[in-house]
């Protein structure tokens, strides 16, 4: 029997859920000379700010128990150089929808470069980082208060035509009331989970391992925090989640949309394992077999 | 950048804390001294970036430190044991510069990635002097081995425990080499100093914490006097004036 694999994000469809993460794909070409990407549901490239950033001193990288931290500091080459040199290099290598991950450091900063991004024909929809810190308001990120997460999407919401999803901050008290928030604002979907924040110390130096002290905790070890999230807020709104967090098999996506996520985001398992979406794409269908399920997307949400 | 399932064949201490281990398998994907291989370790969530030695057809030898579990970990794999890498990471060295007397400068854990190095250059008919720099005699590695491929050797010791008392920079200035070109791997007030005693062209290979070591996640960057570059991607090898000290 033939498997169905494909899925639907706000009318974009993917032939399969699968997308590399942003930050841990960069913007493909790296990539393509390992594999063809064109197996990919989608791709969501590196975190596009809207001046280039060299982003934070090193060490930038940590290992944990089941995962990593970094504190790579959205490093990218800004807004317009990634639509005049990227893009195209990306478009010459890969032939499916691309989902634009954009942050900033004020409103004004994401409205201007979504509005930019937004007549990028590939580009099919924009994904919203607000786990970046707020410079007018004391370096709170965005995505910690309903208010200021709101705030961000109601101003790119005005700008763009493309469907708008708002990747969360796991780093809140109540990850339900920010997700209600950003659907009231007006966004198309949500992504989640961004990184937890950690910290590790170098025991003989007695330092922190990181430069910057702290950074952001993801792999393996996150992934029943992000599951949890995905079905606390798959279930609370009517609008589509991509889940992420410590995807690292066909099992693992599987799990993660039967707690109600429409797409799958693989993040940190990439730096590992550079074949990773490929295997969990190939694997995909054996595991629906082993568990009897035709069309991937009759699982999502089947969890209650 | 390729895939490759190796086999231990030996894994020896050279000393108290440093080990040569020879591996079985695949080595196509090598094209140049200097680059590195990524091995997956046990229990290890990231892969650990490891420079090569040398290599030859289906022969992989890795020169390594232990400065933390990843390391620790090889130190006591047996021979025989299957260890999955990527090879053939990295840009390395260019052994095609135009040089006659090259001067290869290696300090303590820097010193493999320069043996494949003066190999090709000795069989391009170079006259190669190789600088090695240690803390001490105890952890002096590989100097008959440079001796044995024909190259010019002299050691440094910090502590004066064999060789010429001081650092590389010493050896140098004392034993009167002439060369016109450079290349240096070791630690980085090392390779400052190189850099600021020699009046000559050079390429120096750096080390940096990674996540990927293929070039995606930005984790190794550096700020070269040509924007920003991935140690993993488009060093490990840089050319002396790219290098913001």
């Amino acid at each position: 029997m033939v498997r169905d694999l494909s899925t639907t994000l706000c009318g974009v469809e993917l032939d399969n859920p699968i997308i590399p993460a942003s930050g841990t794909f960069g913007f493909g070409a790296e990539m393509s000379d390992i594999y063809d990407i064109n197996i990919l549901g989608s791709i969501s490239f590196k975190g596009t700010t809207l001046d280039s950033r060299f982003g934070n001193p090193t060490p930038r990288i940590a290992e944990c128990s089941a995962g990593m931290i970094n504190s790579v500091g959205l490093q990218n080459p800004g807004i317009d150089a990634v639509i005049s040199h990227e893009l195209p290099e990306l478009r010459k290598r890969f032939h499916k929808p691309i989902i634009a991950n954009i942050s900033g450091f004020s409103i004004d900063e994401y409205t201007e470069c979504c509005r930019r991004i937004d007549s990028e024909e590939q580009v099919e929809i924009i994904e919203v980082n607000v786990s970046c810190p707020n410079v007018h308001n004391g370096g709170m990120a965005f995505g910690t208060s309903p208010e200021s997460a709101a705030a961000v999407t109601a101003a790119v919401k005005a700008v763009t035509t493309k469907p708008v999803f708002i990747k969360l901050s796991p780093n809140v008290t109540d990850i339900v009331s920010i997700a209600r928030a950003c659907e009231d604002a007006g966004a198309d979907g949500l992504t989640l989970i961004n990184t937890m924040l950690g910290m590790r110390i170098d025991i003989a130096r007695r330092r922190p391992v990181i430069a910057n002290k702290m950074g952001g905790f993801s792999g393996r070890a996150i992934f029943p925090v992000a599951v949890r999230m995905v079905y606390q807020v798959a279930n609370a709104c009517k609008i589509p989640v991509i889940g992420c967090g410590g995807v690292a098999t066909a099992e693992d996506a599987v799990e993660m949309m039967m707690a109600g996520a429409s797409a799958v985001q693989v993040g940190a398992e990439n730096l590992r394992n550079p074949f990773a979406c490929k295997q969990i794409i190939e694997n995909l269908p054996l595991v629906m077999e082993k568990l009897g399920i035709e069309r991937l997307r009759d699982i999502i949400g089947i969890v209650k | 950048m390729k895939e490759v399932v190796f086999e231990i064949v030996s894994n020896r201490a050279l000393t108290d804390s440093v080990y040569e281990m020879v591996l079985s398998g695949d080595t196509s994907a090598i094209t140049r001294p200097g680059q590195f291989v990524e091995l997956s370790l046990e229990g290890l969530f990231l892969r650990r970036p490891i420079s090569v030695c040398n290599y030859d057809e289906g022969k992989l030898t890795l020169i390594y430190k232990v400065v933390g579990k990843g390391t620790a970990q090889m130190a006591n794999l047996a021979v025989g044991t299957k260890i999955d890498a990527l090879t053939g990471l990295g840009n390395g060295f260019n052994d095609e510069a135009q040089c006659n007397t090259p001067l290869l400068v290696g300090g303590g854990v820097g010193v493999p990635p320069l043996y494949r190095l003066a190999r090709n250059l000795i069989a391009k008919g170079k006259q190669v002097t190789v600088v090695l720099g240690f803390n001490t005699a105890a952890e002096i590695f590989y100097r008959e081995q440079f001796e044995a491929l024909g190259a010019k050797v002299i050691v440094a010791t910090a502590d004066g425990s064999y060789g010429v008392k001081g650092f590389v920079t010493d050896a140098i200035k004392e034993s009167g080499i002439t060369a016109d070109y450079f290349y240096s791997c070791g630690p980085l007030p090392m390779l400052r100093a190189l850099t600021t005693a020699l009046d000559i062209d050079g390429e120096i290979s750096l080390e940096e914490r990674m996540g990927c070591g293929f070039g995606i996640c930005m984790g190794c960057s550096i700020m070269t006097t040509a924007g920003a570059k991935r140690v993993c991607k488009e060093g490990p090898v840089f050319r002396k004036e790219e290098i913001v000290w």
